[in-house]
């Protein structure tokens, strides 16, 4: 506790259980809070909301077997998303290991593809060093999840504390900082060349807290700037150079950008396959810089031209001093914004308003922004709903937009809003979730009621599990399986079984209203919001199809 | 091109290195000595779809520290890739990806061949032309060690397999970098 303590802990998610009852004693003496919630997997997602809205090293407890097990979802999501956390597990005491005792399980050995690190104690005195190095792993260099399983008997033995006066040193781990000045230059002299660039900004950005440096770089030179799914936020969606986001949902002026461009540049971004599609034909006339904090990133999916290994917020100060001295033509720029224009009139995102009251899911995002002036933390689930808020929300602020890109894990939402509120209790938190997804992690309702953690909860309910449905509509000749969530539970009611308030909206007109009822309403406040049932989500890029073959 | 001057970066110039060295690599990394360590990087080979072609692990001269030496195809693997995957590991302290033409590579084999008395002394020729030892004789086999590079081993069992091989087993290579002048 004194060492979690060291390390600035304020907040804990988790639940007690056997094997770390020792752990759970202590947190009655310690000074920090514990957040109690209902199942693991959502205390690991408000671990790791609480890290995305923070950028703190965000912690959760579970206890062995099934506890750790129910923790394993939201590890491998905060590996995928590179979100910086720290889970402590509870074990079997250490005679017990290996003997299939009550509630083991090697969560260690479970755990190893999707971690950045992982320690399990063998002796008292490591639970220290083992918190210090954890925290250090976690946040430093490519943010991600540490576990630390530690037996039982461990957790019970009194040790002194000896406060850490040294900063952290592993033999194996040195993350990077700045970028090679060398390569920096070059990079700079590439762009001042390039007359079709395009800046293609991922998550990357924002867990660097680089987002001023980015928008400095962008205003450097009109440069067009896109951003992934994780990006959103970073530069800003009411800047003149945003062209949307990219990728499968993407805009269309993004992603021909990216088919068009000459050259492009990624910051924190890594080529995934949401955002390349067909890998073949992805980008044919770019040639590409890759800054990026992770070595392994450069050259993994697209080999990089101009590689740049460092931490965004000291290179893309760099790079914007150097490219600034060559004191470029931005005129040479004029033709590509053209082209850009002529995109963004001709293929504006869009959708058909819905008659006689009904909701479209679009028009719904779009309140949302209203209702809560466009300043809200939003998290989402995983799905439909999840793309339409990348698309319509319009974030200009970095860690207002947290959701689960990489490992695309439906129930995440609503954990993640209780980790998000009780890092930034002072910023409305909404979680945008799917009905699909919602029902996955309804039960951490519980948690906001009994901590008091006012999170408003905004349904789109269209009853399906919309973005599968989609794509049975749209690739697998309409033939519906397992998509329908009917008979659904009556959400009101849910909301106010466990204490919350209820509401419904079935009327585009009364829609804005209602949120703003929502969100002036006290305490926790589930909106069950009506939408078109079968709204598909456009623009799309089929999967493995090419930007070019955009539909919708 | 000189950094620091001028002139501009001509796009259509830039390059991007092979990513396939089309020829074997053997990797010298060192680790920490705890549990678990090469069950992290055996994980890593098989979650990014790398193959291990051998591997061997044995101590150092600092017993916290150990060595695994493996060797993979570079015409299947980007190496660059596998390396700074296995550097993200924590327990990995250096990696090495030997020079062919820098390095004394070695690994040790064992056959045990089913010898009937009447064609014993070829066996044992094959075995002296190639620096072999005889390490165990029985009524109907002998057991002889090899050590060398693995395409002698490998010449020795293509000598050896007409006699009627039983079993063979091999280290994997280890390596050292020669030494420099």
């Amino acid at each position: 506790m004194q060492s979690l303590k060291a390390e600035g802990v304020e907040h804990v998610f988790g639940i007690p259980g056997g094997a770390n009852l020792p752990t759970y004693d202590a947190l009655v003496d310690a000074d920090f809070r514990h957040i109690q919630v209902r199942h693991e997997q959502g205390g690991g997602h408000a671990a790791e909301g609480y890290a995305k809205a923070s950028g703190r090293v965000g912690v959760a407890f579970a206890t062995s077997g099934p506890g750790a097990t129910n923790l394993v979802t939201a590890i491998a999501d905060a590996m995928l998303d590179s979100v910086p956390t720290v889970f402590i597990t509870g074990q079997v005491r250490t005679e017990l290991i290996g003997t299939d005792g009550f509630q083991e399980a090697d969560i260690l050995g479970a755990t190893l593809p999707f971690v950045k690190h992982s320690f399990q104690a063998t002796d008292p005195r490591q639970i220290p060093e083992y918190v210090h190095e954890a925290f250090h792993v976690a946040s430093t260099g490519r943010p991600g999840p540490v576990l630390l399983d530690v037996p039982q008997d461990l957790s019970r033995a009194d040790i002194d504390y000896a406060p850490r006066t040294e900063p952290v040193e592993l033999a194996g781990y040195k993350p990077p900082h700045g970028g090679n000045i060398k390569q920096i230059r070059i990079a700079a002299k590439a762009i001042a060349n390039a007359r079709r660039p395009i800046l293609y900004s991922g998550g990357g950005v924002i867990n660097a807290n680089a987002s001023e440096e980015l928008r400095e770089l962008a205003a450097a030179d009109r440069f067009p700037i896109t951003s992934t799914l994780m990006g959103l936020g970073a530069y800003p969606a009411s800047g003149e150079q945003w062209l949307g986001m990219l990728g499968m949902h993407g805009t269309r002026a993004a992603n021909y950008a990216m088919d068009e461009a000459d050259l492009i540049v990624a910051i924190g971004a890594r080529f995934d396959d949401r955002i390349t599609g067909k890998l073949s034909e992805f980008a044919p006339h770019a040639k590409f810089i890759h800054i990026d904090v992770d070595p392994a990133e450069i050259s993994k999916n697209v080999p990089a031209h101009i590689p740049i290994v460092g931490d965004a917020k000291l290179v893309l100060p760099e790079l914007t001093r150097e490219y600034r001295a060559l004191q470029t033509d931005a005129s040479r720029l004029d033709e590509w914004w053209q082209q850009i224009k002529a995109w963004q009139d001709k293929y504006p995102l869009g959708y058909e308003q819905g008659k006689d009251g009904e909701i479209k899911p679009q028009f719904m995002v779009e309140a949302m922004h209203r209702a809560t002036g466009g300043d809200a933390i939003i998290t989402s689930d995983v799905g439909q709903h999840q793309m339409w808020a990348a698309q319509y929300y319009g974030f200009d602020k970095p860690r207002r937009w947290i959701n689960s890109g990489g490992l695309g894990t439906m129930g995440f939402g609503l954990p993640a809003a209780v980790g998000a509120k009780v890092a930034c209790p002072d910023d409305a938190v909404v979680c945008l979730a799917g009905d699909g997804s919602l029902i996955m992690n309804c039960q951490e309702l519980a948690t906001c009621v009994s901590q008091e953690i006012p999170v408003k909860v905004f349904l789109m309910n269209n009853g399906y599990m919309g973005m599968v449905r989609q794509w049975q509509e749209l690739f697998w000749d309409r033939r519906y399986s397992s998509v329908e969530m009917g008979p659904s539970p009556d959400w009101v009611k849910l909301a106010e079984a466990f204490g919350a308030t209820g509401l419904r909206c079935e009327d585009s007109g009364e829609l804005e209203q209602t949120m703003a009822e929502a969100l002036e309403t006290d305490g926790p406040v589930l909106l069950d919001v009506r939408v078109s049932p079968e709204e598909n989500c456009f623009p799309m890029i089929p999967a493995g199809a090419a930007a070019r073959d955009m539909v919708g | 091109m000189e950094a620091g001057t001028p002139q501009l970066v001509k796009l259509e110039e830039l390059r991007v290195p092979g990513q396939l060295s089309g020829r074997k690599h053997i990797l010298s990394i060192l680790v920490e000595n705890k549990p678990g360590v090469l069950a992290r990087i055996a994980g890593l080979f098989s979650r990014r779809g790398f193959n291990i072609d051998t591997l061997a692990v044995g101590p150092t001269d600092d017993p916290s520290v150990s060595r695994i030496t493996l060797t993979l195809d570079g015409a299947v693997h980007p190496i660059d890739q596998v390396t700074k995957q296995l550097h993200k590991l924590v327990n990995v302290l250096k990696i090495r990806d030997m020079e062919p033409e820098e390095t004394v590579a070695r690994e040790m084999a064992m056959f045990k061949v089913s010898s009937a008395v009447e064609n014993r002394a070829e066996i044992i020729q094959f075995a002296e032309i190639f620096r072999a030892k005889i390490v165990d004789v029985s009524r109907r086999s002998m057991t002889i060690e090899v050590t060398g590079s693995a395409d002698k081993i490998e010449a020795f069992e293509r000598m050896i397999r007409p006699h009627g091989l039983i079993e063979m087993v091999r280290t994997g290579e280890i390596a050292i970098a020669r030494g420099s002048d």
